[in-house]
C-alpha cells in the first residue's frame, strides 16, 4: 500500500448547510460576507434567511473589509482533538470586524500567544486555503 | 408579602457514586434516585402525576422515561437546555402544580460521563454540524474550557479581576467538599491528586488548561445523577420532611451578538424575575448554589444575581466571604463541594436544588445555622457563547 496515513485536518464546515452556505461560498473568493437588513439596518451574523431585528426587512449581503480587533481570547494548552492537540498552545478568539460581525476564530502569526495577543489589539483577516473553501483567520497588524 | 407558597421540594436524592465503572446506566441512576427521593418524601411511584426530563436517558424522553419508570403521568415536560434544565423543570413544576394540573412532580438526572470518557472540557467540539451557529464555530478548535476562559480574560480586562480572586471560589468550594464524605470519596474515585483543602497559591500553581483558567478552576467529570420531588401544599403537609418552598423562578438565554458584553450572563435577565417574584434580594440569601463549571462562572453569576455590582465580584469574593462559616458576610457558596470538587456529570443543575434543600432542612455537611433562604442558579450551554439561565429562589418552611 503506497498511500500514506493522512494527517489529521482542521474540522471544516459543512458547505451545504442552508443558512451559512453563502458565507462559505464567499470564502472561496476570499470574501468575508455578512448580512445587513435593508429596512432596520441590523447586522445579522451568523447568516440567516430572516432579519432578527424586524419582520419586514430583506437581508442584503455585504463584504467586510477585513479590519478587525480582538474582543477576547484564550490560549488553549490542552486539547484531545486529533488536529488541535498538535497545535497547542494556540489562540482562540472572539473577533470583532469593524462592520459589526463577531466571529470565533484563531489569532495566528504570533510566537507566544500568551504574551503577544491582547484584548483590543488590531488584527487583519487572512485566509487559510482548503479545497472547497477558505477559513478566516486573523493576524496582528 | 405577596410571596406564593404553592409548590415545595419534598424529596431529594443525590446518587452517591461518581465512578460506576460502566456497570450502571444513566436510566438506572435516574430510577434508583427517583425511588430514594420518593422514599425521602414518604411518597410512592403511584403518587407521581408529572415528569420532567432533559433527555439524558435518550430520545423521545417524555415517553420512554414514563414507561421505564412504569408511570402514567398526565403532565410531561422535556425542556432540555443543558445544565440549567433542572431549574427550568422546578419552575415549570411549580407552575403546573399552581395551575392545578399536577400534584407530585418528579425530576431525575443520570449520567455516566466519566465511565464513557466524555472529554467534556478539553475534547473536540468539532465535526461539521448542521446547526448554522455551530457550522460557523467548529473550525477554530475551541475547547469548553477556552470558551469559559474567554469570559475570564475579558472580565480581567474590563474590571481588573485577578486569578487570585477567581481562586477564592475554588478554595471555598474545596473547603466544603472536604467536609462532605461523598465529595471526598468522589475525588478519591476520580483519582484526584493530593486531596485536601487548598490555598490560592495551590490554584495559581496548578496547570494552565486554557489561559487564564487553571486546572483547579475547572470542574470534575464524574458519573452521577439525582432526583427531586416537588409537590402541592396539600401533599407536602403529609410528607416525611419539612417542605422547601419554591418562591421565585426566572429563565433567560444569551448568545453572541454584534457588540454584546460577554462578561454579563443570562442571569442578569433571569435573576430579577426570580427575586421579584419572591419579593426578596440577593443580599437576603443565606445560601448560594451557583453552577460552578468553572471559577469564572460563579464570579459572573454572583454579579448578575445581584450579590455585588457588575465588575466588583473579584473584590467581593476576596478574603473567604463564601465559606459556610462566615454567614454574616454573605451567602455560603456550593456547600456540597460543587462541580469543582464533588459532582459534575455534565448537567449539574439538579444538585443545586438538592443541596439548597439540604441546607433549608438543616441536613448539609457544611450547615449554615438557621439557613432560611437559598438561591439555586443553573447555567446551561456555554457561558462564553450561547447559554441558558435558570434561577430558583427557595424558602424554608
Amino acid at each position: 500500500m503506497s498511500e500514506k496515513k493522512k494527517d489529521p485536518t482542521r474540522p471544516l464546515p459543512n458547505t451545504s448547510e442552508l443558512d451559512t452556505q453563502a458565507f462559505w461560498a464567499g470564502t472561496k473568493n476570499k470574501e468575508f460576507k455578512y448580512q445587513q437588513c435593508d429596512s432596520c439596518n441590523k447586522v445579522v451574523f451568523y447568516p440567516r434567511r430572516h432579519c432578527t431585528g424586524c419582520t419586514s426587512g430583506k437581508l442584503e449581503w455585504k463584504t467586510a473589509s477585513g479590519k478587525a480587533s480582538v474582543y477576547t481570547f484564550s490560549v488553549v494548552r490542552q486539547s484531545y482533538h486529533p488536529f488541535f492537540r498538535n497545535m497547542v498552545p494556540y489562540a482562540v478568539a472572539w473577533i470583532d470586524l469593524e462592520e459589526g460581525p463577531r466571529i470565533l476564530s484563531n489569532v495566528v502569526g504570533v510566537d507566544d500567544p500568551s504574551n503577544d495577543i491582547s484584548i483590543g489589539q488590531e488584527v487583519q483577516l487572512e485566509w487559510e486555503e482548503h479545497e472547497d473553501l477558505c477559513i478566516p483567520l486573523f493576524r496582528p497588524v | 408579602m405577596s410571596q406564593k407558597r404553592d409548590a415545595a421540594i419534598v424529596g431529594i436524592h443525590e446518587y452517591p457514586i461518581r465512578d460506576v465503572e460502566g456497570e450502571v446506566s444513566p436510566l438506572q441512576i435516574k430510577a434508583e434516585s427517583a425511588a430514594r427521593a420518593l422514599e425521602d418524601a414518604g411518597l410512592n411511584w403511584s403518587d407521581v402525576d408529572a415528569i420532567y426530563d432533559a433527555g439524558d436517558g435518550g430520545g423521545m424522553s417524555g415517553l420512554n422515561i414514563a414507561e421505564y419508570f412504569g408511570l402514567k403521568p398526565t403532565v410531561i415536560d422535556t425542556t432540555g437546555v443543558g445544565g440549567s434544565s433542572y431549574e427550568y423543570h422546578a419552575a415549570h413544576a411549580k407552575r403546573d402544580i399552581a395551575s392545578g394540573k399536577a400534584n407530585v412532580a418528579l425530576l431525575t438526572y443520570g449520567s455516566t460521563a466519566h465511565s464513557n470518557k466524555f472529554a467534556i472540557g478539553v475534547g473536540a467540539r468539532g465535526g461539521a454540524s448542521l446547526h448554522p451557529a455551530e457550522n460557523m464555530d467548529t473550525f477554530a478548535g475551541q475547547t469548553l474550557v477556552s470558551n469559559y476562559a474567554m469570559v475570564a480574560q475579558r472580565h480581567m480586562y474590563q474590571y481588573g479581576t485577578t486569578s487570585e480572586q477567581l481562586a477564592e471560589i475554588s478554595i471555598a468550594t474545596r473547603l466544603h467538599a472536604m467536609r462532605n464524605p461523598e465529595a471526598v470519596q468522589a475525588m478519591e474515585d476520580l483519582e484526584f491528586l493530593d486531596i485536601r483543602e487548598t490555598t490560592i497559591e495551590d490554584v495559581m500553581n496548578s496547570r494552565m488548561i486554557a489561559d487564564p483558567l487553571h486546572l483547579l478552576e475547572c470542574c470534575m467529570i464524574s458519573d452521577g445523577g439525582g432526583a427531586v420531588v416537588i409537590a402541592s401544599p396539600e401533599v407536602a403537609r403529609n410528607c416525611r420532611k419539612p417542605p422547601v418552598w419554591i418562591i421565585g423562578t426566572g429563565e433567560a438565554t444569551k448568545y453572541p451578538e454584534p457588540g454584546g458584553d460577554i462578561t454579563t450572563s443570562a442571569a442578569a435577565q433571569s435573576a430579577p424575575i426570580a427575586f421579584g417574584e419572591a419579593g426578596l434580594t440577593a443580599a437576603e440569601m443565606d445560601i448560594a448554589m451557583i453552577y460552578d463549571s468553572f471559577s469564572i462562572t460563579v464570579l459572573t453569576m454572583l454579579e448578575d444575581l445581584g450579590f455585588c455590582k457588575k465588575g466588583e465580584g473579584g473584590d467581593w469574593v476576596t478574603g473567604g466571604r463564601l465559606r459556610f462559616d462566615r454567614p454574616s458576610d454573605g451567602p455560603a457558596l456550593n456547600t456540597d463541594g460543587g462541580g469543582l470538587s464533588s459532582n459534575h456529570p455534565g448537567m449539574r443543575g439538579i444538585f443545586l436544588l438538592i443541596e439548597a434543600t439540604r441546607q433549608l432542612r438543616g441536613e448539609s455537611t457544611s450547615q449554615v445555622a438557621g439557613a432560611k433562604l437559598a438561591v439555586a442558579h443553573g447555567n446551561g450551554g456555554m457561558l462564553g457563547s450561547r447559554h441558558t439561565a435558570g434561577t430558583i429562589i427557595l424558602g424554608g418552611d
